[in-house]
């Protein structure tokens, strides 16, 4: 409403923001097409699946070491924990020298994002499962593997999707902050913001925000009802 | 029944065969501040096959470290724990332990809590269903059976953890505490509950609590030990027939001499700490 109200008054200019109609129009004319929103949403989410995917897997098997052995714990997991206070965006110059401006570049930023987040949570969720529920499982049998699969690996999914939700949100703004830069052959939401600033296209710029944002409300809103249903059946949810 | 069983609890009348032997068991635990606390010196008590027996004591007598010998979970610094006279070495289904704490899985339902003992006993897949709703019958709490045990009351918790403890077929059922959070009138439903369970299934129980009226009311034999370390003082046999009755002008009476050799023993015990203070 304010923003509808502001341009259509004429306080501020359509150069510098365009009204709503007019991103509203941008957003339908770019919608389709090989260099389209859809187009660029696909090309994001698919980098985005891949390097988080390959993340998760190495993040959550460092997480296992970590929390199996305390000099692991030591070594590994300190340099974890320097790796998240390091903002993703600053390996990009490394890995441009690496591996050049290639879709590998892209991708080595968004899982050298996710691989802390998941691996810090793995490891802390196992460390905090209740030894109350593994002596339970002890005294009646339960030893070796078989406690580690039926009592350790489902008391940490709660921490452990925490985990998750916190390195999708690490590697999504890694990713479109790499796409911005230009790098990588296939398209993407952060090229295509890239192109538009160089059109000066306002209202296309403000319509890929809009998309990115949508993108990432639903992504985030996905992990959240999954977390939701996890915390119920545990009755770990505080009603509000 | 009864009868026969009290009989057999008589000392030199017994022919049921030694369960559980505690032989000059000693055991101490390292604090966080270096030093060490002795929780319990030189403890030597046999308890028969199928017998009920109540430890008791003031808190930090041992009481907790004495059942977690025979569960397996800790080892002793000397002497011996026996089951069926072998040592006791690991924890085991034979030997199932309630704790004060309910301690369900809260990713399973109740049914699953009580199918996942029965699956580590190698209870075959096409069984599990039928096998976890006898037990869970047996506790009444069949209707519950597919609720999350955050569903559940402080007293239905405790009955779904008795049902899972019972899956497992334990030959010795051992009780810390168990219904030490719940109110008063929970607790006496569950002991009632409990000697039920435990005359019909005949397991060798062994039982901790700091409630002299609970211990009286439940056991054949009450031990009561010492302030830290924890050691034996006394014993008391308690012969009246079940089901018992908590107004039992017998067991009030017992319960009047526990109490009295209780508060003595406190009495002694802050004394010692008094002079070991002046000392100091």
């Amino acid at each position: 409403m304010l923003w509808w109200a502001v341009t259509a008054s004429g306080l501020i200019g359509p150069e510098t923001l365009p009204s709503p109609a007019d991103v509203w129009n941008a957003f339908t004319e770019h919608v389709t097409g090989p260099d389209g929103l859809l187009a660029a949403a696909r090309g994001t989410l698919i980098r985005l699946a891949f390097a988080l995917g390959v993340a998760v897997v190495v993040g959550t098997l460092i997480g296992f070491a970590m929390a199996a052995s305390v000099v692991v714990q030591r070594s590994v997991g300190t340099l974890m924990t320097a790796l998240q206070a390091l903002p993703s965006i600053a390996w990009l110059p490394l890995a441009l020298v690496w591996f050049g401006p290639t879709e590998r570049a892209v991708m080595f930023v968004v899982f050298i994002g996710g691989v802390p987040a998941v691996a810090i949570a793995t490891a802390t969720s196992i460390r905090q499962v209740p030894p109350l529920f593994t002596r339970a499982a002890r005294t009646m049998g339960a030893r070796g593997w078989t406690l580690q699969r039926t009592v350790v690996l489902p008391a940490c999914v709660p921490g452990y999707w925490s985990g998750l939700q916190q390195a999708w949100a690490v590697a999504w703004r890694a990713l479109l902050a790499a796409e911005i830069i230009r790098i990588g052959a296939a398209r993407g939401l952060g090229h295509l913001l890239e192109a538009s600033t160089s059109a000066e296209n306002i209202s296309l710029i403000i319509a890929i925000m809009g998309v990115i944002v949508v993108i990432g409300l639903a992504i985030d809103l996905f992990f959240s009802v999954v977390d939701r249903r996890i915390r119920r059946k545990r009755g770990l949810l505080v009603p509000a | 029944m009864s009868d026969a069983r009290a009989l057999s609890l008589i000392p030199g009348l017994t022919d049921a065969p030694v369960k559980l032997t505690f032989r000059g068991v000693s055991k101490a635990y390292a604090t966080g501040s270096g030093t060490t606390v002795e929780a319990i010196r030189d403890v030597s008590f046999d308890v028969v096959a199928g017998e009920f027996v109540c430890l008791i004591g003031p808190s930090g007598c041992g009481k907790s470290t004495i059942l977690n010998l025979l569960a397996g979970l800790e080892r002793p610094d000397r002497g011996e724990v026996l089951l069926d006279g072998a040592p006791i070495t690991e924890p085991g289904p034979d030997r199932a332990l309630l704790f004060q704490d309910p301690a369900l899985f809260p990713w399973l339902s109740v049914r699953g809590n009580v199918e996942y003992a029965l699956r580590l006993r190698g209870t075959p897949a096409g069984e599990l269903r039928d096998t976890a709703e006898h037990w869970l019958q047996r506790v009444h709490l069949s209707a519950f059976a597919d609720l999350q045990p955050h569903e559940l009351s402080g007293g239905m918790r405790h009955r779904a953890a008795l049902a899972r403890a019972l899956a497992c077929r334990p030959e010795v059922l051992l009780a810390d505490e168990p219904f030490g959070a719940l109110d008063a009138q929970m607790r006496e439903i569950l002991q009632v509950e409990l000697q039920q369970v435990w005359s019909e299934l005949g397991n060798t129980l062994v039982f901790v609590t700091h409630n002299v009226r609970e211990a009286t009311f439940l056991a054949d034999r009450v031990i009561l030990l010492t302030a830290r370390p924890g050691r034996p003082i006394e014993e008391y046999r308690i012969t009246t027939p079940r089901p018992r009755q908590f107004d039992d002008a017998l067991l009030r009476s017992v319960v009047q001499d526990i109490h009295e050799r209780l508060s003595k023993e406190v009495e002694r015990a802050a004394g010692e700490e008094a002079i070991r203070q002046d000392l100091a």
